[in-house]
């Protein structure tokens, strides 16, 4: 088979794992204000839990980003430089997005302090609503197409990106990894917590199946092949899945169900994007796979690499899920063992 | 300002803010794992301590490394789309290798290190720290091939048709020999800072401690900080020698891949024979040759710095005038909208950079000298003026490696990819030329001020923590918390560690 398609299928199957990871916790970051009930005191062990629950593997998950990109510049040169140059305002924001998140979960535990820890509860969400959203919002433009030039230079400008059908876009994803996210709490947590994720993940599954489903129709009727009708019912039928499994109780049939929309969707979008990765807006000048590829001698030795070690990521990543697989209740979350906010200010000079 | 000017200094200011976190990642991972090696080997409780500590100094330091690194991939393609296209079938490839290969390891491995001190078998736990401190090294390695290649390009075509560059050997461009001088360089300077930090932080608390005179906290002294400064001043001796070796390698690299990058670096402005080394230069900022006067010289020493020989034919440098005129000979005098080249690199910062670099290595010569002297037959000291020179030891190894970058950086311009002497001539890139298009001034401006504001802030609260932690002291007791030391497999203790 032609290598950059090959390719093609690989950047695919790294924003699969990218968003099928970094997805629930950005769901469970998402969560951080609306799943802790009862006194202040308990809403902070509650969201402990919930950032612990994710504190071992979010950054590993966001290496999947970083890897999608990389592989990017390096099979597709041409995508890479026309998509970040392009969509250069919403890439900001998600950088901004995640340094910030990223600090947050690290940090937050580092002061013992309330208003600090709820300064870190607003970066997280921010971090987490964000990106959670701008990712939908420029892979349904992708979807859609774009204008560009000759020269395979984005020149649609910033409003063009905030279409109808690319917002909606952005609402799926978001709903997508909130629930993913809730599925996620509601198998790694004991107790009050995950009775409340299971009852929230039955409202946000039928919430999903109508926005998930108006886009993907709107998608399939609008842009894709036919064969990607399959994946749009397969994306439904787990959906109801999840249903049925979280309100009967099974948590890891209702998380791999939810696993397995998101899926779908990722299918969907590139399959509608193929055999362009940056389609033209209405037929307008495109940049096709062939075009944007790197020369078949990088691509082979980029195939080598990838195919040797992704398969020894995913074993490695999936044992860290193996160790940490003990459900966490608030008895779990020990004293808080920062230093307290007098102590940092003191040290100033 | 242009945009390319704003994407130059966005691309400064944010990666010599992301190569603060880096050399001390690099260096103070490996000796966080011998630290709890040592624990695991001997059982010795000092050990433990030790790694408590420094691991959370380490970890503080990390997750700033992480997240800046993160805007550091974007903006190749943001703000050098056009850098991008015209490199990226062979500058891609180690990027993709370094995520796939060592940031998998290093952010996967770390998280089961500071989650699984409860959960995992006491040498499974201490392997964990280990593949950290191989994959940061790692990933220094597949960076710093990508930016030898910049410097030096090697195993690369040129393919007229779409005017890119094109990969020819992955395995030329692994064993490019500037990236096996600047790969050693750069981690021997990761483990001088590394080592300054470890032996500068407990110098201090040994000096303190001894100065209460209370026995117990002589004791502690004694006991568990001497240790550390020991092993920190081991580190920084080797690893001094190692920066100057490798140093000097890079210098003789440097003046046969890259001779306006010496002529620039000694502000020669016409060729000599047994060229001085000067260590104080006036001049006016205009980065021409006329106002350049130099008042110390050692002579003959940038000579041999380039060549190895102090004086005669062999030591000719050439200036950065002859450099000059070599490449508007060979590149052309004027770019394409007719305005004339200039192949010389800013002069002052060069210069400057350069003697900082090494100069700033003053920093941990001193401590490594005093811990010499005031550690010596295993005594302690309380001897003020030890806790001074360690204080002021701890930031030098970081700002020498900045300039460093800046030196490296800067005296490749006006090139981002300098054409290799020996190489394809089609094979380079002004920087100029590498700009993204299609993005405006504004947004650059945008995104300029949006780093600079957020990252100062980061920048704060990182040193707080990590000032203050460092003042806590190593923890007053610790347990081995270790699965099979607590017997009860698999039961509802609280975590061990939590955020
Ligand atoms: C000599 C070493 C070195 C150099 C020159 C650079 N980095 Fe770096 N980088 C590291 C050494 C490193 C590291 C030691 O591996 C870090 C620091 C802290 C960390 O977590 O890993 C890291 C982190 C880091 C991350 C986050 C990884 C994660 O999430 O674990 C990314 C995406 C990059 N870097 C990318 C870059 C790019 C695109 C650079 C070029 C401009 C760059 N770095 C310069
Ligand atoms: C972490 C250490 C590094 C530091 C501190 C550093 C610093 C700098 C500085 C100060 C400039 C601006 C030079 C000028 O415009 O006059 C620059 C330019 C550049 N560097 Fe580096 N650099 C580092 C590593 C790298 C690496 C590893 C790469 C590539 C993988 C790289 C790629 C570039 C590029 C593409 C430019 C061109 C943009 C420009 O000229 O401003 N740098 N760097
Ligand atoms: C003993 C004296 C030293 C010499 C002779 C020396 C020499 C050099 C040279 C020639 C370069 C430029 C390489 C190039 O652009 O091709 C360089 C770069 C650099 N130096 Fe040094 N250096 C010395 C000390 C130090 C110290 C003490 C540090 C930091 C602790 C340091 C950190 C760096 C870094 C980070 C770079 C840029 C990365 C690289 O090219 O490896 N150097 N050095």
């Amino acid at each position: 088979m032609d290598l950059a398609i090959v390719w093609f299928v690989i950047i695919a199957i790294l924003w699969t794992g990218y968003f099928v990871l970094e997805g629930f916790d950005f769901g469970v970051g998402m969560l951080m204000s609306l799943l802790p009930r009862g006194d202040a005191a308990h809403r902070e062990k509650e969201r402990r839990v919930l950032v612990n629950s994710i504190g071992p593997v979010w950054d590993g998950n966001e290496v999947w980003l970083i890897t999608a990109a990389g592989a990017t510049f390096a099979a597709f040169p041409e995508w890479y430089a026309t998509l970040f140059s392009g969509f250069y305002l919403p890439l900001l924001a998600i950088l901004v997005a995640l340094i910030v998140r990223g600090v947050a979960f690290e940090y937050r535990g580092k002061i013992s302090d309330a208003v600090w820890a709820r300064r870190c509860d607003i970066a997280i969400q921010v971090g987490s609503w964000v990106p959670a959203i701008l990712w939908g919002v420029m892979f349904a433009n992708l979807v859609r197409g774009v204008q560009l030039d000759d020269g395979h230079q984005y020149v649609g400008g910033l409003a063009a990106l905030l279409n109808p059908f690319a917002l909606l876009g952005g609402l799926t994803t978001l709903v997508l990894f909130l629930l993913h996210g809730t599925v996620f709490v509601a198998l790694k947590t004991d107790g009050p917590i995950r009775a409340r994720a299971r009852r929230f993940a039955g409202v946000l599954t039928l919430v999903a199946l109508a926005v998930a489903g108006v886009w993907a129709l709107w998608t399939q009727v609008m842009f894709s092949p036919a064969w990607t009708w399959v994946v749009v019912i397969a994306g439904a039928l787990a959906l109801v899945g999840v249903l049925r499994t979280n309100r009967a109780g099974r948590e890891g049939y209702a998380f791999g169900l939810s696993a397995v929309t998101i899926v779908a969707a990722v299918v969907l979008i590139f399959g509608s994007m193929f055999p362009d990765v940056m389609p033209g807006l209405d037929g307008g000048s495109s940049l096709s796979i062939a075009e944007a590829a790197s020369t078949p001698y990088t691509l082979t030795v980029l195939t080598w690499v990838a195919v040797a070690l992704t398969p020894v990521v995913i074993l490695y990543q999936g044992w860290t899920y193996w160790v940490f697989r003990r459900r966490l209740t608030v008895d779990h979350i020990p004293a808080p063992a920062g230093l307290t906010w007098k102590k940092i200010k003191d040290a100033a000079f | 300002m242009e945009a390319l000017d704003l994407a130059r200094w966005q691309f400064g200011i944010t990666t010599v803010y992301h190569f603060i976190f880096v050399p001390l990642t690099i260096g103070l991972a490996p000796l966080v794992a011998v630290m709890q090696t040592a624990w695991v080997r001997t059982g010795n409780e000092r050990w433990l301590r030790l790694t408590k500590f420094f691991g959370k100094l380490f970890l503080i330091n990390f997750a700033l490394g992480v997240v800046t690194g993160i805007v550091q991939e974007f903006q190749f393609g943001m703000n050098w789309s056009e850098y991008s296209r015209f490199v990226g079938d062979v500058f891609g490839a180690p990027l993709a290798m370094e995520a796939l290969a060592a940031f998998f390891i290093e952010s996967t491995f770390l998280g089961l290190w500071i989650f699984g001190w409860d959960r995992l078998n006491k040498r499974v736990h201490l392997a964990c720290i280990w593949a950290v401190a191989v994959a940061v090294n790692l990933s220094a390695f597949f960076i710093l091939a990508a930016n030898s290649w910049m410097q030096h390009p090697v195993g690369a075509r040129y393919n007229p048709e779409t005017g890119r560059a094109e990969m020819e050997s992955i395995w030329a461009i692994l064993a490019n020999n500037t990236l096996w001088a600047a790969f050693p360089h750069a981690v021997a300077a990761a483990f001088l800072t590394a080592g300054t930090f470890v032996a500068g932080i407990a110098a201090w608390w040994m000096v303190r401690l001894v100065r209460t005179r209370r026995p117990e906290s002589v004791e502690l002294a004694r006991n568990v900080y001497r240790p550390a400064v020991v092993l920190g001043t081991v580190v920084m001796l080797v690893s001094g020698a190692g920066v100057a070796l490798t140093g000097d390698v890079q210098g003789k690299l440097m003046f046969e891949q890259q001779p306006g990058k010496m002529a620039s670096a000694e502000a020669l402005c016409t060729g000599e024979e047994a060229a001085a080394f000067s260590i104080l230069t006036i001049g006016d900022l205009s980065n021409s040759c006329e106002g350049v006067r130099h008042i110390l010289e050692v002579p003959g020493l940038s000579s041999y710095l380039g060549t190895g020989k102090f004086s005669g034919e062999d030591s000719y440098l050439p200036g950065v005038d002859d450099v000059q005129t070599e490449y508007a000979e060979r590149f052309g005098e004027t770019d394409e909208a007719g305005n004339p080249i200039s192949y010389t690199p800013n002069l002052a910062v060069t210069y400057w950079s350069f003697r900082l670099m090494i100069g700033f290595a003053a920093g941990s010569a001193l401590l490594a000298l005093a811990a010499l002297w005031f550690t010596r037959g295993g005594r302690v000291s309380g001897n003020p003026w030890f806790a001074r020179i360690a204080i002021a030891a701890i930031p030098t190894p970081f700002l020498a490696s900045s300039f460093g970058w800046i030196f490296t950086e800067v005296g490749r311009q006006p090139w981002v990819v300098a054409p290799n002497p020996t190489g394809i001539d089609q094979i380079r890139l002004l920087t100029m030329q590498g700009v993204s298009t299609v993005v405006s001034p504004a947004m650059i401006l945008t995104s300029m001020i949006v780093f600079t504001l957020l990252y100062g802030v980061l920048g704060v609260i990182w040193y707080r923590l990590i000032h203050r932690y460092a003042v806590e002291g190593v923890p007053s007791t610790v347990r081995d918390e270790s699965p099979e030391a607590a017997g009860d497999d698999e039961t509802d203790r609280p975590l061990s560690f939590a955020y």
